[in-house]
């Protein structure tokens, strides 16, 4: 057992080192997400409506936004029919952006929370100044 | 197996905490690039491959280099190298390592490497060169690792791995050859775009890759228990003397189709290179040196008495080695972009936080070929080879009775 | 079985989806500059189907009128018009420079073809150089990601999400019209046009024949700009102005004999004038 305190040791450490995200994480529990609404232009509308309704866009809104740019990308298509028969413009600025003004309350509230780093903003620019 | 990289004297440790503080470096000065861009390297929009690539480009050759031992061994049962095989090996492995670290160093956007397999693209040479890097690093690290294991249990290596070891032989030959059509099918830059392109990369692969193995066996002769014999080492040596006529040879002959042809798109790069173009000639003392390096390098492999001196040897071999890696490490990615596409020539100079990475990324080979040696090395020591000759089985019998 | 359903509504969704494309995709063709291609094609708001017209693939090109765009003394002006819609970052520094559209000298456009003894006027001339949005291009091919790649009406395009910063397309172009962005690039903006994304750090980025604006019907800003100087058209249309230019003058494109097939076109000797 001449090595016993190294393997305890290091046992030790194992255990922490596993452990680290419950123990830097302790006591930082976050409520869930409430995404805003409340923007000017989301207000301004007479019908609160999306391109789709929320649960679907909820899951599916990263797919989405892939398939747009797939298809605005490599086929130069720009319109987006919408399930309810409407017709939309197949852009992240000028159509969802566009309501969703409020990238802090709206996007980033979910995406903090479920530690998804966004970087749209890297290259999209509604809100340039900063 | 790994706890054996675990034991070591002094001067290992030593080794091993200095690889670890160029690692260290490396690191640091990749994260510098990671947050600022590729910005922090020598590399312009006319010369947009630098170190980085010609770095990975040599060290895919020395990757290469190790069929020079398993073809003689595996394909014409040649018993000399039987032992030094798992050395060629594990030296293809670090290698490649340092290759693929070298590629992703360069790569503008890091994360996204794995669009790569994401999105394969036949038409891309470099997808290409994904899949036979990355088969030929798995089939080096299943090889070495099975027969070293087998080794040391006394047991004879399963037949799948001499099917493998045959194998990667001509994957030894594909990782070269998909490397050299990465630049010889561009068009427009004609100092790449050479048919021989392939077999000067194999050739001057097979100059230095056998020397470095070479002398790193006498390094380990002298400091390990691992005695590489003589006559693996003349073999070894001749086969980097003839590898490097051809290299020098191939040379001459892009020499030969440029200035006779007096073309002069053809032309530019090797004069850039021997002579300076426009001014700048920051390559030209390099490649005289590597002129020289390479004649002298020859001549001494060339004369029997010479080659055989075990204190000339080295010389020759690192006077090839350094030829070789001043001609394909440095002169032939960055020549490639002079002239530009507007017959400007735009000059190079590596970036100091550039160079702290290619240190590091050399460091993390050199541990990964440290680690590996140290564990055949120690393997070897205790095991009991997989060559069943009458000598290994007496000595597998003794082992028996040891444990 | 409540989970089947999600999936159906949302395989419906992206059917939905795919329709609403094509039918936009064949809106965009039938948008596109006046008469360049008479196709049968009906309006979708009408509810009616969509013809596209497939008569041969298409591939849009310019016809620059050099001496004529050297005479308006307007390139400059373009160039900046250009850079500034797209977000082309100055960087200040030629080794970084990021460049969509810019001028060289006849000798550095022309390299091959380039006479010793040569007309003091054409040595004169400053020449737009930009992608050359080549039939059979080489960065296409080398693309490991198909980051880049060619699209059904010619241009040559770029996926800026998707590119890895290899730089392969980089060296395979012979024409030096792509850049690598070497850091953040809005380090290097003084203003942002909202209409069109910035890049990020680490990609390479090129003219894309404003394929945005195409696509909406719209000309390329170099050629809406130039008065007449910079025509576009689609190269494989007989009855297209650019047709029309490359019928009534002598042109000549940059490296021909790559065999990449460019659809830039030089007009170097202005015609009768």
């Amino acid at each position: 057992m001449r090595k016993g305190g190294k393997i305890m040791f290091f046992t030790a450490l194992f255990v922490v080192v596993l452990c680290a995200p419950f123990i830097l994480n302790m006591g930082s529990a976050q409520a869930a997400p409430d995404p805003s609404l409340d923007t000017p232009e989301i207000n301004a509308l007479q019908e609160k409506e999306c391109i789709a309704d929320t649960e679907w866009m909820r899951e599916n809104h990263m797919q989405l936004l892939d398939d747009w740019r797939w298809e605005v990308i490599r086929n130069g298509a720009t319109e987006y029919v919408a399930p309810n028969g409407q017709v939309y413009d197949m852009s992240l600025d000028d159509t969802c952006l566009s309501c969703h003004s409020n990238r802090e309350e709206f996007c980033e509230t979910c995406h903090d929370y479920s530690n998804v780093e966004l970087y749209c903003w890297d290259c999209h620019n509604p809100d340039y100044e900063e | 197996m790994l706890e054996k990289a675990l034991k070591g004297g002094k001067l290992y440790w030593a080794w091993v905490a200095i690889l670890l503080v160029f690692i260290g470096i490396g690191i640091a000065a990749y994260i510098n690039q990671f947050n600022y861009g590729l910005g922090l390297t020598g590399m312009s929009r006319d010369v947009n491959w630098g170190l980085y690539i010609s770095q990975f480009t040599f060290m895919v050759g020395i990757a290469a280099s190790g069929v020079m031992v398993a073809i003689p061994l595996y394909l014409h049962n040649f018993r000399t190298y039987g032992k030094i095989v798992i050395f060629g090996e594990f030296m293809a492995v670090a290698a490649i390592v340092v290759a693929l670290l070298f590629v992703l160093a360069d790569l503008g956007y890091p994360t996204r490497v794995f669009n790569v397999i994401l999105y394969p693209s036949p038409h891309a040479m470099l997808f290409w060169d994904m899949c036979v890097l990355s088969s030929y690093l798995l089939v080096n690290i299943l090889i070495g690792w099975t027969v070293l294991g087998a080794e040391r249990k006394g047991v004879k290596a399963p037949k799948w791995c001499r099917i493998l070891a045959i194998i990667s032989i001509p994957l030894a030959f594909s990782i070269h050859t998909v490397t050299a059509f990465l630049i010889a099918g561009l068009p427009g830059r004609y100092f790449w775009m050479t048919a021989i392109m392939a077999p000067r990369f194999l050739a001057s692969a097979f100059a230095a890759g056998p020397a470095v193995l070479i002398v790193v066996c006498m390094i380990m002769r002298r400091f390990s228990t691992f005695k590489v014999t003589d006559k693996a080492i003349d073999a070894l040596a001749k086969t980097v003397c003839y590898a490097m006529i051809a290299n020098v040879f191939f040379f001459l002959l892009e020499i030969f189709t440029a200035f006779y042809s007096n073309v002069p798109s053809h032309k530019a790069s090797l004069i850039y290179l021997f002579a300076g173009l426009d001014g700048e000639n920051q390559l030209v003392p390099f490649m005289w040196t590597a002129v020289v390096l390479a004649f002298v390098g020859l001549f001494l492999l060339l004369v029997p008495k010479m080659r055989k001196n075990l204190k000339v040897l080295p010389v020759a071999l690192i006077c090839v080695f350094l030829a070789c890696w001043i001609d394909k490490g440095l002169g032939l990615i960055l020549a490639g972009y002079v002239p530009n596409s507007f017959e400007e020539v735009i000059n190079y100079i590596p970036n100091p936080n550039e160079i702290c990475v290619i240190i590091g990324i050399y460091a993390i080979g050199f541990f990964v070929l440290t680690i590996l040696y140290k564990i055949a090395v120690a393997v070897n020591e205790t095991g009991i080879a997989f060559d069943h000759s009458e000598e290994y089985e007496r000595k597998l019998e003794e082992a028996g009775g040891e444990h | 079985m409540q989970k089947d359903m999600k999936n159906q509504n949302s395989m419906e969704r992206r059917t939905f989806l795919k329709a609403g494309a094509a039918v936009a995709a064949g809106a965009a063709v039938a948008g596109t500059l006046s008469g360049c291609h008479g196709g049968p094609i009906t309006n979708k708001a009408d509810g009616s189907e969509v013809v596209e017209p497939k008569a041969k693939t298409r591939q849009w090109g310019f016809v620059i009128d050099v001496p004529k765009l050297n005479e308006l003394g307007i390139f400059e002006e373009i160039k900046e018009a250009c850079h500034a819609y797209h977000n082309v970052p100055d960087t200040g520094n030629p080794k970084t420079a990021v460049k969509w559209i810019w001028e060289e000298e006849y000798h550095k456009t022309f390299p091959e073809i380039a006479s010793e003894y040569l007309n003091e006027e054409i040595e004169e001339l400053g020449f737009p150089v930009l992608c050359n949005h080549c039939a059979d291009a080489p960065c296409v091919r080398g693309c490991p990601t198909e980051a880049t790649f060619k699209r059904e009406d010619g241009i040559v395009s770029m996926d800026y999400h998707r590119c890895i910063g290899c730089r392969f397309c980089m060296a395979a172009c012979p024409f030096g019209a792509r850049s690598l962005n070497f850091s953040d690039p809005r380090e290097f903006l003084d203003e942002v046009n909202p209409e069109f994304p910035t890049r990020s750090k680490g990609v390479v980025e090129k003219c894309m024949m404003c394929s945005e604006l195409i696509d909406k019907g719209e000309t390329p800003i170099c050629a809406a700009m130039s008065q007449g100087t910079i025509i576009f058209g689609d190269l494989n249309d007989p009855s297209s102005d650019v047709r029309k230019a490359l019928n009534e003058n002598f042109t000549i494109r940059r490296r021909v004999e790559l065999g990449t097939g460019p659809s830039v076109y030089y007009i170097v000797d202005g015609g009768e004038a």
